[in-house]
């Protein structure tokens, strides 16, 4: 590094962004590991229903398959968004 | 007792083969009978990197359709007797390895009396590279700290959990160790790369060694020797130190500091 150089932008710290984009894949690669085969699909599926009534990202959609004892336990959370988000394709309820 | 050792990546140009012929030779230059198995079969290159390209008469696939015996096909290597090299089939396609063959060659080295095979993985999680790791005791994980190798290698692992007769039989888990290469302490302290604790963190596996970016590694493929035995390079002085660890020795990891500058070159760059 030269005498001038820190007159010059220091580019951000590319190793820190990967490692971060690593640990959320990694996370989500291991998740999925061991599941059945159908189960992004099945989740993309899910997706697509939950979509017509409330408007919720991919990530919202978890599916996890957990053994419990003799059954494998097919677990499923949709995390819906706290207020009605605009252009929300429910719809109109209670009127 | 034979101990199967699998090197593998998920990625290619990673340092697989580099690392297998280090390994091999390592070992080998400790006393031990060692063989050295080129699963890459259609693309042949441990033979090249082992300096035994000329010698290669039958190969594995040959072994494995009983078109010669084990022994035929074995090549000893010029500067360790202990050492044996079987050569990857250059005209046969991925198909020719079947599970059954593969185990018996293994079963043969076995009987007779080699303590490590270790088996050269080829890139990609097909047929050749899950055969590779189905009978493996142990596996080295080639990692570069680069995002798409990383990720690979955590694939890797998790096929190493469940597609291996170790897994399938319940037994003790496949020893899976982390091996990162093409390492550059330079760019790590400047934060352009990850680091061997950023990777380790990740991956969730002890390190085996840190091999530093080195021109060596170049020279050894060029010359036919593996980079091991270039004592200068500071490569072949980690895959030493990387083999130690492998027989349980202990090693501090060497290598992992970006050189100190002097005044001059940190006033004027360089």
């Amino acid at each position: 590094m030269g005498i001038f150089d820190f007159l010059r932008s220091r580019p951000k710290n590319t190793a820190s962004i990967a490692k971060e984009r690593l640990r959320i894949i990694v996370a989500q690669e291991r998740n999925a590991r061991g599941g059945p085969d159908y189960l992004p699909l099945l989740r993309r599926e899910l997706l697509e229903v939950i979509r017509k009534y409330v408007n919720v990202p991919p990530e919202a959609v978890g599916i996890h398959v957990e053994r419990e004892g003799e059954h494998d336990v097919l677990e499923l959370t949709v995390a819906l968004p706290e207020k009605p988000v605009p252009g929300d394709v429910a719809p109109e309820s209670g009127t | 007792m034979t101990e199967f050792i699998v090197v593998t990546s998920g990625k290619g140009g990673v340092g697989k083969t580099t690392t297998s012929a280090s390994v091999a030779v390592g070992l080998a230059r400790r006393g031990r009978k060692v063989a050295v198995i080129d699963f890459d079969v259609g693309l042949r290159n441990l033979d090249l990197i082992m300096g035994c390209e000329r010698r290669v008469v039958y190969d594995f696939v040959n072994v494995i359709h009983q078109e010669c015996t084990l022994r035929q096909a074995l090549i000893k290597d010029k500067r360790y007797e202990s050492l044996h090299v079987l050569a990857a089939s250059q005209t046969r396609d991925k198909d020719a390895l079947t599970r059954e063959g593969v185990e018996r060659v293994l079963n043969e080295l076995r009987d007779e009396g080699f303590d490590y095979v270790v088996c050269d993985s080829p890139a990609g999680i097909e047929k050749g590279a899950f055969l590779a790791m189905y009978f493996a005791d142990r596996a080295i994980v080639v990692v570069n700290p680069e995002v798409s190798s990383v990720r690979d290698s955590d694939r890797i692992l998790g096929l190493l959990a469940s597609k291996t007769r170790r897994a399938e039989a319940g037994s003790a888990p496949v020893q899976q160790h982390l091996l990162l290469t093409r390492y550059n302490p330079i760019r790590v302290v400047s934060g352009d790369m990850m680091s061997v604790d950023d990777v380790r963190e990740i991956l969730g596996i002890d390190v085996l060694g840190v091999i530093p970016e080195s021109e060596g590694v170049l020279a050894a493929s060029n010359a036919g020797v593996p980079v091991i035995l270039d004592e200068d390079s500071l490569a072949g002085q980690a895959y030493d130190d990387a083999i130690a660890r492998l027989l349980g020795e202990e090693r501090p990891m060497r290598f992992l500091d970006a050189p100190k500058k002097g005044l001059f070159s940190r006033l004027f760059g360089g």
